[in-house]
Formats: structure tokens, C-alpha cells, sequence
């Protein structure tokens, strides 16, 4: 298998552009995706390939965009639309929510929804109000949605593709400060990274740390402080990219505390009813026994995304993460 | 034909009607019947739209009688859903809200479909094969970008089908409905926009909904052409509906309908008009009923009698009541609330069906 070292912007726009040319019931619209490639250049060069008929600019509204996919994925159509920023995605909440969730229920299986919705996802470059939220938790928490999130040029391209030759509404997320942050050999032909499974990205045996997106990068960095500190050194870790939120793999994560008998969830949703609740309430559930100390959480506090001159502030770093780390261990 | 549009200006304060509340064809636009809608054919259609009428105020009474659940009347609506119908061919999209038994009926959907829906079985949203119709859409507003979306979609396939949406007049003060009306403005879809005006959204008269004078000037704004039609007049509604239709389906893009009519009846069988509605204005449109005004036309051509009447009604009872037990007689299966939310349930979820199955059972 041929490799081409790409970064994440480059693996979404050559799965893209794969799925395209495998499958002509692919669409490709949002706000600026044509002409312009997206203000991320996504969707780069994928017009002048397939032409206005396929790849298309929406005028400026979301839930426009949802609604229309909708029908259009009624009609046999596989949509890829774009939402420029994770703060918009709630202008078409309702849509995805009332219909794209619950059109295979609502008919029976009649009629269903297979439909990708692309939102460049998290904070940390430094963008406007509504440019930097993190709503998992929001989307999660529908019954019909289905929502990934990948930390990993390999893992964007197959569960992009995943996502695509999905029979179900996928909500892909793209943590934006990653975008062109890591470079990785991604294999050229297409594959699959499957919907609903973790990657343990590192096996120990003292601590299971889980997380997705951006934090995934974030945690890393702390792994490194705490194998060069020699305090801590000693420390064996489990450290597990969820990579999908719904249906989110559970049986990694309990697999892993059982070995592990500690549990950290970092993530950059806000702390209350963030899917770090979810997590530990889970093994609270199944677990609990297994458990040596208290669950942790490390996670945005519970107020408004603060504006450029804070965000520094807001978003989990690996310095908390290391002490939470430390925490856990103590 | 499509000089229709011109011709019925909204922003002039036109309103397209052919037949007049005594049943008259009006002669200034007598000369726009087509051939094809006979006095045959809108004898038989009038039979359809008394079936309707009769199924409709047997939901009514299902729901009083504890054996259906919230139901939404269709009557004095039947006009505008009658039109559509004769226009309509199979392999056309319906998107409806939650006001069209009528249309529903006449695009396919058996009437014990629509009363199991109702009833609250999911299955009545299950279309049989080869009929094209969307499930109900409760959130106001939402469908018909949808409708846009799928007329959308036959565009693209160079097809010469087309999607009709139906909504309300309160679903014009939706976002949805400027997003649906820009978008088929500008991708110029094969979707026709049906807006049932019947003056009332719950207890929000029309005029508290919007300052436009109509509903139908609207579309102008978006570069879609709009007309308003006496939407009581069978004949009329026939002439916008096909006139937009086959606009649609010679690609020439969307149309709006504002289909002017009244609302009979209560909201929903949860409400009670009489409470914030004049009764003298319901009075005011008794005689404008749809089927008044068909019955009066037809008896000018001897097509309708009492007698003639009463064996259809006499008949319709008789059929109505067998569709009612087979609206009762469709199954509840009790694992289909968990098998349709994904095509393939993961884990986690079959372990809750399982508890779920497990609870019920014992």
C-alpha cells in the first residue's frame, strides 16, 4: 500500500475526493465550499474536479443546508455538507435533530437520512465568538445521530470514509487546532477506520486515560512530562483515543479500567453533563470495583467560551492534565 | 398557461377563482378550464372530497371515543388537497405537515395508514412500495426544505417528477420557510409550495401572523412566482396546482401556492375555538364551503341530488367503519421502538432492548 505523508485537511480532502469518484451519489455543499475550498481548504479543488452539479456553495444558511441534505439524502443522494464553525452547528440543531435523527424511526425504515454534516470542531486558534465550542455533548445526546471525532490524519481519512458509506446520519468532527498541526503516512487507497471503536494509542497498567479530538495531543504532551519527570516516571499508562462519541466504544474503556482500577477523562466540552459524565457514570455502573481511586475529570470549567485574550485560560493544557494524573495516582 | 402568474398578481390584490359560492364558473376566467377536468371528473372528485370530509369527522369522533389519539381536521380544507391530488401522479414526492389526511389519501397512503398515525402506531408513517409520501411533520415549518431537497434532488437526476410540501400559514413565520423559499429561488428545484391559509395557527389569526397583506407576495422577494388561489374552489386549485407543477416539471423551477381557505374546525381535537374565535366569522364561511359550492355546481348540470348524496354517504359509513378495524388491526411490534433508530444497533443499545424486552414480558 502507497503512503503519503498529509495532514488532516489534506486526509478529509482526499477521502473526499475518493468517496466522489467511487460513489456519484456524493454531494459536497455548505457556505464557501466551491470556488473557495472552504475557509479550512477542506473542500479544496474538489469543485474544479466534479463540477457545480456535485460540489456547490449554499447561500448562508444552516439549517438550509441540513434541511435541503435531508431530502436530498431522502432521495438517494449521499450529502457532505459543511458547517463552517462548531457554533453554527446549532442553526441546524432543529433539523438534525427532528428529522435527520428520527426519519428511519418516524417511517419505519421507509425512509432514512445517510447523510455527513463536517464541523470543524474545538478551540485554540484564536477565532471570534461561536468559532471555539466544543458541543459533543449537545449532538451526543440524540438518539439516531451518530458522532465521531478523530484526533489523526489516518484516522480522519477512514472514518470520513466510514462516514460516508454510512446508512445513518454522521456528525464528523474536525478538531480545527489539529488541522495542520501533525503530519502522518496515510495510506493513498481508501479504507475504514469502523464507527464506534476506540484506539488504544498506548497499553499500561496503572491508569486509563480517555479522551478525543484535540486533547488527545494535549494528554500526549503530558504523557512526555510524566515519563521524564522521574517522580512519576514509574507511572504505566493506558491512554484511549475514543475517536467515536456515539455509539462510543464501551467496551475499550471498561476493558481498560478493569486492568487499570483508575479512571481520567480529559476533554474540552464544558465540566457538567460533559461526556465525561457519561463515561463515568458508565463505569461507576460496570465497574466500580475495579476502581483503586476516584474517577477524575479534566475538562473546560462550566462558563462562556472566553475571547481570544483568555482561551489560553479555558481549554484543558497537559500541565492540568499531568496533575490530574498525579491525582489519580496518589 | 404560466401568464397565470402575471395575470394574478398578489401585490395587485388578485385572488385566482373559477367558481363562484353559488357554484357559478366565473366568466372572466372560464376560458382557463382545461379540457381535461370534466363535470365527470369533478363529479368523482366531489365524491372524494365527501370521503375525506366523512373520514376526517370520524377521527374526530374516534378521539372523543378514547380510540385515537390528538387529531388535526382537515375540514374545509378539502379544495386545495382535491386539486393537488388530480395533479399528482405516482411517482410524485408529498411532504406534508400535519392538516393533509385528504392528500395523503389521494397520493396513496390508505386511509387506515393515516388513522393508525393517529392512533399512535409509528407503521401508519410507513408507506406501502411505490408510494412517495413523507412521514407527517409535526415541527411547524421544518418540511419543506425537505421538499426543496428532494425537488432538488430530481433536478439533478433530469427527471420530470416533482415534490409538493404543504404547511400552514403560521410556517411562513418559521426561518425554515425563508430558507426553503431563498434556496428554491436560487437552485430553481422541481418543488411545489402549497401554504394552506386557513386563516388560523391555533389561536393566532392570520392577520397577527405576518403584516404582508398575503402569504403569496412573499415568494416575489425570492424570485419564486407566487399566486393566491380561492383555495375552496376545486377548480381553480386544479389550474394553479397544474400550471405549477408543470413548471417544475420542465425545470423552469419552484412556485408558491397560497391556498386561501378556512379553518372549519378546531385545531386539534386538544382545542377549543371557541374560546378565541368570533363565531359569526365561522358563520361568515359556512357557505363558502368547499363542497357547498361543488354540490351546488354539479346539481346545475343535474350531477347531484339528495338521493345521490345520501347512497354516498350510506356507502362511505359502511367502508369508513371496516377501515377503522383495520387501523386498529395493524400491529404494534414492540422491538421496533428500539430497531429503526440505526440501521444496525450497536452494543449498547441491543443490551437496552434486551432489558427493555425482558421488563415488558414479565
Amino acid at each position: 500500500m502507497e503512503n503519503q505523508k498529509l495532514n488532516i485537511v489534506e486526509a478529509i480532502n482526499l477521502a473526499l475526493k475518493q468517496e466522489m469518484e467511487r460513489d456519484p451519489s456524493v454531494l459536497i455543499f455548505g457556505e464557501d465550499v466551491g470556488k473557495d475550498g472552504g475557509v479550512f481548504r477542506v473542500t479544496d479543488k474538489l469543485q474544479e474536479q466534479f463540477g457545480q452539479e456535485r460540489v456547490f456553495d449554499s447561500p448562508l444558511g444552516e439549517s438550509g443546508i441540513a434541511g435541503m441534505a435531508i431530502g436530498l439524502a431522502m432521495y438517494g443522494f449521499k450529502p457532505v455538507v459543511e458547517v463552517q464553525f462548531d457554533g453554527f452547528y446549532q442553526q441546524m440543531f432543529d433539523q438534525m435533530l427532528q428529522h435527520a435523527a428520527r426519519m428511519r424511526n418516524r417511517s419505519r425504515g421507509r425512509y432514512t437520512v445517510p447523510m455527513v454534516v463536517r464541523i470543524p470542531s474545538g478551540g485554540g486558534i484564536k477565532a471570534l465568538e461561536h468559532h471555539s465550542e466544543s458541543i459533543e455533548t449537545y449532538i451526543a445526546h440524540t438518539p439516531g445521530l451518530k458522532v465521531v471525532y478523530p484526533s489523526t490524519p489516518y484516522d480522519a481519512k477512514g472514518l470520513l470514509t466510514a462516514a460516508i458509506r454510512d446508512p445513518d446520519p454522521v456528525l464528523f468532527m474536525e478538531p480545527k487546532k489539529l488541522y495542520r498541526a501533525i503530519k502522518q503516512e496515510v495510506p493513498l487507497e481508501d479504507y475504514i477506520v469502523p464507527i464506534g471503536s476506540a484506539n488504544i494509542l498506548q497499553e499500561g497498567t496503572d491508569l486509563t486515560i480517555v479522551t478525543w479530538g484535540a486533547m488527545v495531543r494535549e494528554t500526549q504532551a503530558a504523557l512526555e512530562s510524566i515519563k521524564s519527570n522521574p517522580t512519576t516516571s514509574n507511572t504505566s499508562i493506558e491512554l484511549i483515543d475514543l475517536r467515536t462519541i456515539s455509539p462510543y466504544d464501551q467496551t475499550a474503556i471498561l476493558t481498560s479500567v478493569e486492568k487499570t482500577g483508575r479512571l481520567l477523562i480529559v476533554h474540552e466540552a464544558v465540566r457538567s453533563f460533559g461526556p465525561g459524565a457519561e463515561i463515568a457514570a458508565l463505569v461507576a455502573e460496570k465497574a466500580l470495583y475495579s476502581l483503586k481511586a476516584p474517577i477524575q475529570r479534566v475538562a473546560a470549567p462550566d462558563i462562556t467560551v472566553p475571547y481570544l485574550k483568555a482561551e489560553h485560560w479555558y481549554y484543558p493544557n497537559a500541565q492540568q492534565i499531568e496533575q490530574a494524573i498525579i491525582m489519580a495516582m496518589s | 398557461m404560466s401568464d397565470l402568474f402575471s395575470q394574478f398578481d398578489p401585490l395587485q390584490g388578485k385572488r385566482f377563482q373559477m367558481l363562484d359560492e353559488n357554484g357559478m364558473l366565473l366568466t372572466e376566467t372560464a376560458a382557463l378550464r382545461p379540457l381535461e377536468l370534466t363535470d365527470e371528473l369533478i363529479k368523482t372528485s366531489y365524491e372524494k372530497m365527501l370521503f375525506m370530509k366523512m373520514a376526517d369527522q370520524k377521527a374526530n369522533n374516534l378521539q372523543r371515543t378514547g380510540r385515537m389519539g390528538t387529531y388535526a381536521s382537515i375540514r374545509g380544507q378539502e379544495a386545495i388537497q382535491m386539486g393537488t391530488g388530480l395533479v399528482m401522479g405516482r411517482e410524485d414526492y408529498l411532504i406534508p405537515a400535519f392538516r393533509e389526511l385528504g392528500i395523503m389519501w389521494l397520493h396513496g397512503i390508505p386511509m387506515e395508514n393515516i388513522y393508525a398515525y393517529w392512533m399512535g402506531n409509528e407503521m401508519g408513517s410507513h408507506p406501502p412500495e411505490g408510494v412517495n409520501c413523507i412521514p407527517i411533520s409535526i415541527a411547524v415549518g421544518s418540511q419543506m426544505l425537505h421538499g426543496v431537497g428532494i425537488g432538488l434532488g430530481m433536478k439533478k437526476k433530469k427527471e420530470k417528477k416533482v415534490a409538493v410540501t404543504f404547511f400552514g400559514d403560521g410556517a411562513t413565520s418559521e426561518g425554515d420557510f425563508h430558507e426553503a423559499m431563498n434556496c428554491a429561488g436560487l437552485f430553481k428545484p422541481n418543488t411545489v409550495l402549497i401554504c394552506q391559509n386557513n386563516q388560523w395557527a391555533i389561536s393566532v389569526p392570520r392577520s397577527s401572523q405576518t403584516a404582508s397583506t398575503t402569504i403569496a407576495q412573499k415568494a416575489q422577494a425570492y424570485a419564486v412566482p407566487g399566486i393566491q388561489v380561492d383555495g375552496n374552489d376545486l377548480i381553480a386549485c386544479y389550474v394553479a396546482v397544474k400550471t405549477a407543477v408543470d413548471r417544475a416539471r420542465s425545470g423552469e423551477g419552484a412556485t408558491l401556492i397560497e391556498a386561501y381557505t378556512y379553518r372549519l374546525g378546531d385545531h386539534t381535537t386538544s382545542d377549543d375555538a371557541k374560546k378565541y374565535r368570533d363565531p359569526a366569522e365561522v358563520e361568515m364561511w359556512k357557505p363558502r364551503d368547499p363542497l357547498i359550492r361543488l354540490q351546488k355546481y354539479l346539481a346545475g348540470k343535474n350531477l347531484w341530488s339528495q338521493q345521490y348524496e345520501d347512497g354516498l354517504v350510506a356507502a362511505y359509513e359502511k367502508e369508513i367503519e371496516m377501515i377503522v378495524g383495520r387501523a386498529q388491526a395493524i400491529p404494534y411490534n414492540p422491538s421496533d421502538i428500539f430497531d429503526y433508530t440505526y440501521a444496525q444497533l450497536p452494543p449498547q443499545l441491543l443490551a437496552q432492548k434486551e432489558e427493555f424486552l425482558a421488563r415488558i414480558q414479565t
